[in-house]
């Protein structure tokens, strides 16, 4: 295919389908029927191409795999794309995740049909691209172009205060972008370049890495997000509609753990080592801070929102402690939370679409007319809550293993927010799903029907297989993980030396 | 063999969880059962293979997972230790299987609960086999979510829920602490295997932690936090408050998990990492004090409560705390002895107690019974079994073990040992006293279950609705419960486990007092357990002064005596001691107040915290700062802008020439360099 491979196959294929759905004619039935179908049909294709790369990636090797590359703004800024251990499984994870959120739209959304289907699979390209973007401007530009198909998401498709929420999306994320600008310009007026293999193994100079480290921060701790700019996130689930949510939460949230391991660790290893206890101070804030809220939530999306906020706590913990386990901890944790809060969104759609309310008060008693319902929601809260033998142990106890061997303070508090984990999120089922049915609205509320038990069972039977067996997972994040640590320790070694020589 | 033993019960549960409902309850219960026998059978055949026969096996079955120099695999670790714990948890296990049969027969959703505890054992025996701290974590968070869904089964009752909530939650406390410990052991050690740490324990005994601000003993500090684990599942003082709470699940469940099986599991995990603690001796003082405190707090509550299951679930509390005693002295086989018998002897109690309640239509309250024993003699047998054992009458189990126990605490000669054997001893008085007046207060006297009894009820009455269906209807249930039908003996299927245990109560102290802590020990434990050479406790044992092995048995006639005295003779007695010493009664009634002062100081305050945080916090400064108030001054500008645009023709081309002069400002400048 004049030179082009599997991964810009794997861009190109959403958009082809977006394109089709774009010449269908008509707002008819037919014609949405069509659209869903088609944006079904290309996700699904999408994902089995993504498998195909998959097969074909060696979990091994730490080097850039199926890399093309094609000229592009100049020679030194190419369109080069290629994957590692650290991006294969979210490439994987957004192109499996897509189906689902297809699906979960299916019957939800019933104004603009195929602009919102079309929304979505721009935004799936965008997502695949950054994650196999080999250049820091192509990162960039994925990265950013993710939030206009998001930002029309909420804002056309949310809920009541959609419009609030969506600008408070787009202004957070839009300030921590312009510093990621000026930065990559920074690097290509130093480097030459802005390939990003290259970059990886240029040294910046100490103070360069530190402005440039803050600069990258600022955008990846939005998108992440850290305590303190945070709060966008609450407002956006809440107002995104279902899929947007399971979207935001599963894919989107990980581009900031992402470009923290793809760029600010291994171009600038002494700012971020200078960093470290600022990053560990606001992630263990994050958990406990974010964990009480969650506790008080009265709408359950905002809680399950607070909850992701959390989690990704433990994500920056663990990157940040420089330890394999903590890296490798860290990288599963945002997989296995991509799949278990994407999974809970989609347990809040389920009764959002037949009650319109996500007041946790309008529900109780769920289990008595919804028993297969109470079953997969008990067991996504129970990855959630971090239960060993489902996919969201894993990742927090590596990453608090990690963190513990590099500074034990920070393990502690983090720990407890093993105590909150469970208390808020079994607060929230008890009040949901036990109790009695007494409310005169849900006498007759039906239990999942077909389409949403093909949505949960794919990911109840991951959640448990990536518990007890996370090898598959796990393994592809160890190689680039060695090789990022030794790399890391060699550029700490090479500095400790030349301040001795100095001296 | 040994997978049978560990993944029949996991079968099970996936049969009757999965088909339980395409199926039907019946085929459910039997699987399920049946299931159970098989592995309690092929347990007791472990048992002896390995206690008496070759020994410890170590059975790969994949790896977990591994990270750098961590490796976690699944794998069966079965030595002495982990046969009697395969024994006791299989055996009372099915018991329980068979008795729940009869006992939940009207329950609709029958399939669910079989598969709950069949869920339950699949973890407890994961937590028992464990060969690394890891898997023993994936066992310990198994089994206490089967004990948050078994207690919450009846999930229509609020009380259930609450319960259910508390337990998983004040587990998840000691899990931290069991988390940290983990943690710290790995950084010790580089591994997380017992095979690779037990050798090694002894390099690291003085090694040097420095944790939250402070130089420990890295071993002390690495077995007080995973001691903290084990106070969480084993409701020791201070981490205990979620036990007698628990009591709200069906009774087969507190028989099984609340008594038998899950609650010893600290105790089990002290006794497994017995090669650690032996190097931590100043953790083992803390484990010895909190089993004392344990043991005469739980005894002192135990004394004045109602419910029938409260005061069971009080005194396991205080027989956990004798174990803990045995383990804190360094007796860590005598421990494990009690945890053996006390498994057979209290499940026999709890099953008694669920036979009473299911005879009584559901009445939990002991105030409103009275005078059964000619209503259902087979049960008040049994009961009484159960009683001689748990007070320590000779030559029933607990005379073999629990005198052990004071005996070990009182040859230890440490001012810890000295306050545990003050605290077991008076807790054995105590003991007898309010398990005897248990039993007189149900089975003797005058029946008080005629109407009148209903005007005096506790506040749990209520709270102990059978099912669902039978929720809603609780008041008329009870109005017409009592008076219309006669106390009546339970069905075949829930007497014989009542007989099994009842036998197993009788013999297990002296058929195995001699493997467990007597002449057969080092063929027995085969280094099952481990102490350090100058640990000759159970030697000391043997030496002590006369007086002292005669205590116990001293202290159980007492409080038989008293009760005997109170409940049979001047039963004005009690009301009239408790009318007299209000705030003493009160205080015990309330169990020392701790429920009332955990929500003053944890829970509360977290919700106020959380609030706070989430409307000041998130609220006015994160978003007042941030984005509400950077858009609040964008309109401002804005406003500002539209006062501008004045629509005078002069004012546009003043600003259009600023424009212009900036721009051709910034272009010379920009020239320039």
């Amino acid at each position: 295919m004049l030179g082009f491979g599997i991964l810009s196959g794997l861009l190109v294929l959403p958009l082809i389908g977006a394109a089709f759905i774009l010449t269908l004619r008509g707002d008819s039935e037919a014609a949405r029927s069509n659209a869903r179908w088609a944006a079904l049909a290309t996700t699904i294709v999408t994902f089995l191409l993504s498998l195909v790369a998959w097969s074909r990636f060696d979990a091994g090797s730490s080097a850039f795999q199926l890399v093309e590359t094609h000229g592009w703004l100049s020679e030194t800024i190419r369109f080069k794309l290629g994957v590692d251990g650290f991006s294969m499984p979210f490439v994987l994870l957004t192109t499996f995740l897509m189906p689902f959120c297809i699906l979960a739209s299916w019957e939800s959304i019933t104004h603009r049909v195929k602009e919102y289907f079309v929304a979505f699979l721009v935004l799936e390209t965008t997502m695949i691209g950054v994650f196999e973007a080999l250049d820091l401007v192509l990162f960039y530009l994925f990265f950013e172009a993710g939030l206009i198909p998001m930002f029309l998401i909420i804002g056309i498709w949310g809920g009541k205060r959609r419009i609030y929420a969506s600008f408070k999306f787009f202004l957070y994320t839009l300030l921590g972008s312009v510093l990621m600008l000026l930065a990559i310009m920074a690097m290509y007026w130093a480097a030459g370049t802005t390939d990003i293999p290259t970059l990886l193994t240029f040294k910046f100079g100490a103070q360069v890495q530190l402005w440039l480290w803050l600069a990258f921060f600022a955008s990846f701790a939005v998108k992440m997000p850290m305590w303190p700019v945070h709060t966008w996130l609450p407002d956006a689930h809440v107002e995104a509609p279902t899929a947007g949510s399971v979207i935001l939460a599963g894919i989107l949230l990980k581009m900031g753990g992402y470009g923290f391991i793809r760029v600010s660790l291994p171009m600038f290893p002494e700012a971020s080592q200078y960093f470290a206890p600022f990053v560990y101070a606001l992630s263990v804030i994050a958990i406990v801070y974010t964990s009480l809220v969650a506790l008080m939530q009265e709408d359950m999306k905002k809680l399950i929102a607070y909850s992701s906020v959390a989690h990704m706590g433990f994500v920056t913990m663990g990157i940040f402690s420089m330890t394999t386990q903590g890296v490798q901890g860290a990288m599963f944790q945002m997989v296995s939370h991509g799949l278990v809060s994407g999974a809970l969104f989609l347990c809040v759609g389920v009764v959002y679409d037949r009650m319109h309310t996500r007041e946790i008060k309008a529900y109780g008693g769920l289990v008595t007319r919804m028993p297969l319902y109470a079953v997969a929601f008990m067991i996504f809260t129970m990855a959630n809550v971090g239960l060993p033998g489902t996919s969201g142990f894993v990742g927090e106890f590596l990453t608090l293993m990690g963190a513990f061997r590099s500074n034990p303070w920070v393990s502690f508090f983090a720990s407890s927010g093993v105590i909150l984990s469970a208390a808020y999120a079994l607060w929230l089922y008890r009040r949901v799903v036990y109790g009695v049915l007494d409310k005169p609205a849900l006498q007759d509320i039906m239990d999942l029907n077909r389409r949403e038990i093909i949505t949960l069972a794919p990911l109840v039977l991951l959640v448990i297989y990536y518990g007890v067996q996370p090898g598959p997972i796990l393994d592809v994040f160890a190689a680039p993980t060695d090789a990022l640590l030794k790399s890391y320790e060699a550029a700490l070694a090479t500095v400790k030396t030349a301040a001795l020589v100095a001296h | 063999m040994y997978y049978a033993i560990v993944f029949l019960p996991l079968v099970g549960f996936l049969i009757a969880g999965l088909f339980g409902r395409v199926i039907g309850a019946r085929p459910s219960e039997l699987i399920t059962t049946a299931f159970l026998f098989i592995a309690a059978a092929l347990s007791w055949v472990a048992f002896f293979q390995v206690g008496f026969g070759h020994g410890a096996v170590r059975i790969q079955i994949a790896q977990w997972f591994s990270s750098g120099d961590l490796m976690v695999d699944w794998a069966l670790r079965i030595d002495t230790l982990t046969a009697i714990m395969l024994i006791v948890v299989n055996t009372v296990s099915a018991l329980v299987h068979l008795y729940s049969i009869g006992y939940m027969h009207e329950d609709p959703h029958r399939p669910r609960f079989f598969a709950y505890l069949s869920l339950f054992t699949f973890a407890m025996l994961m937590l028992v086999t464990a060969d690394n701290l890891v898997q023993m974590f994936f066992g310990w968070e198994g089994v206490g979510l089967a004990s948050y869904l078994l207690i919450g089964f009846w999930y229509q009752k609020e009380s259930a829920n609450a319960a259910a909530m508390k337990a998983f939650i004040v587990n998840r406390v000691g899990d931290f602490g069991f988390l940290l410990g983990i943690f710290l052991i790995f950084v010790l050690f580089k591994t997380v295997n017992f095979d690779q740490i037990f050798p090694r324990v002894a390099e690291f005994e003085k090694a040097q932690f420095h944790f939250l601000g402070f130089d420990w003993n890295a071993l002390t500090l690495a077995c007080l936090l995973l001691f903290m684990g084990a106070m969480g599942k084993s409701a020791q003082f201070l981490l205990h408050t979620w036990l007698p709470d628990a009591m709200e699940g069906p009774t087969p469940v507190s028989a099984l998990i609340h008594a038998a099986t899950m609650v010893t599991a600290g105790v089990f995990m002290v006794a497994r990492l017995s090669p650690v603690f032996e190097y931590a001796p100043d953790a083992l003082t803390v484990v010895t004090v909190i089993g004392g405190i344990t043991a005469f707090f739980a005894a002192t509550v135990g004394l004045v409560q109602n419910d029938i299951k409260r005061v069971i679930a009080y005194s396991t509390c205080s027989q956990l705390g004798y174990m803990f005693v045995a383990l804190g002295v360094g007796a860590y086989s005598a421990g494990v002895f009690h945890l053996f018998t006390h498994a057979f002897f209290k499940a026999l109690l709890f099953l008694g107690a669920g036979s009473v309640i299911h005879a009584m239509h559901h009445e939990q309250d002991i105030r409103a019974m009275g005078g059964l024993r000619k209503y259902i003699p087979f049960t008040t047998g049994m009961m009484a079994i159960g009683t001689l054992a748990l007070t320590g009458f000779p030559f029933s189990a607990g005379y073999y073990s629990k005198d052990a126990i004071i005996e070990a605490a009182y040859a230890a000669h440490s001012p810890a040992g000295s306050f545990a054997f003050l605290a077991t001893v008076v807790a054995a008085f105590m003991t007898s006293f309010y398990s005897w007046r248990l039993f007189f207060l149900t089975f003797e006297g005058k029946a008080r279950w005629n109407g009148e009894a209903h005007t005096h009820e506790g506040a749990e009455h209520n709270a102990s609705g059978h099912d669902v269906s039978h929720a809603h209807a609780d008041h008329s249930h009870d109005d017409h419960g009592h008076g219309a039908h006669k106390p009546h003996e339970s069905p075949l299927v829930m007497l014989i486990p009542l007989l099994v245990l009842a036998i197993g109560a009788v013999v297990a102290g002296f058929a195995f007092s001699g493997a467990f802590i007597g002449h057969g020990y080092e063929h027995f434990w085969k280094g099952a357990i481990f102490t350090r050479p100058d640990n000759k406790i159970l030697e000391d044992m043997h030496h002590l002064p006369g007086w002292v092995p005669l205590l116990p048995t001293v202290m159980m006639v007492l409080g038989f005596l008293l009760a005997v005295w109170m409940y049979l003779i001047d039963t004005k007695k009690p009301a009239q001691i408790a009318a007299d010493h209000p705030i003493l009664y009160r205080f015990l009634l309330n169990k020392w107040y701790f429920d009332e002062l955990y929500d003053a100081i944890f829970v509360r305050p977290a919700m106020a915290l959380g609030r706070f945080l989430w409307r000041t916090g998130d609220g006015k400064i994160i978003d007042g700062l941030g984005p509400d108030g950077i858009s609040a001054r964008v309109l401002d500008v804005t406003r500002g802008v539209v006062r501008v645009q004045t629509g005078y023709l002069y004012h546009y081309a003043f600003a259009m020439l600023i424009g212009v002069a900036a721009l051709v400002t910034y272009y010379l400048f920009r020239g320039a360099h």
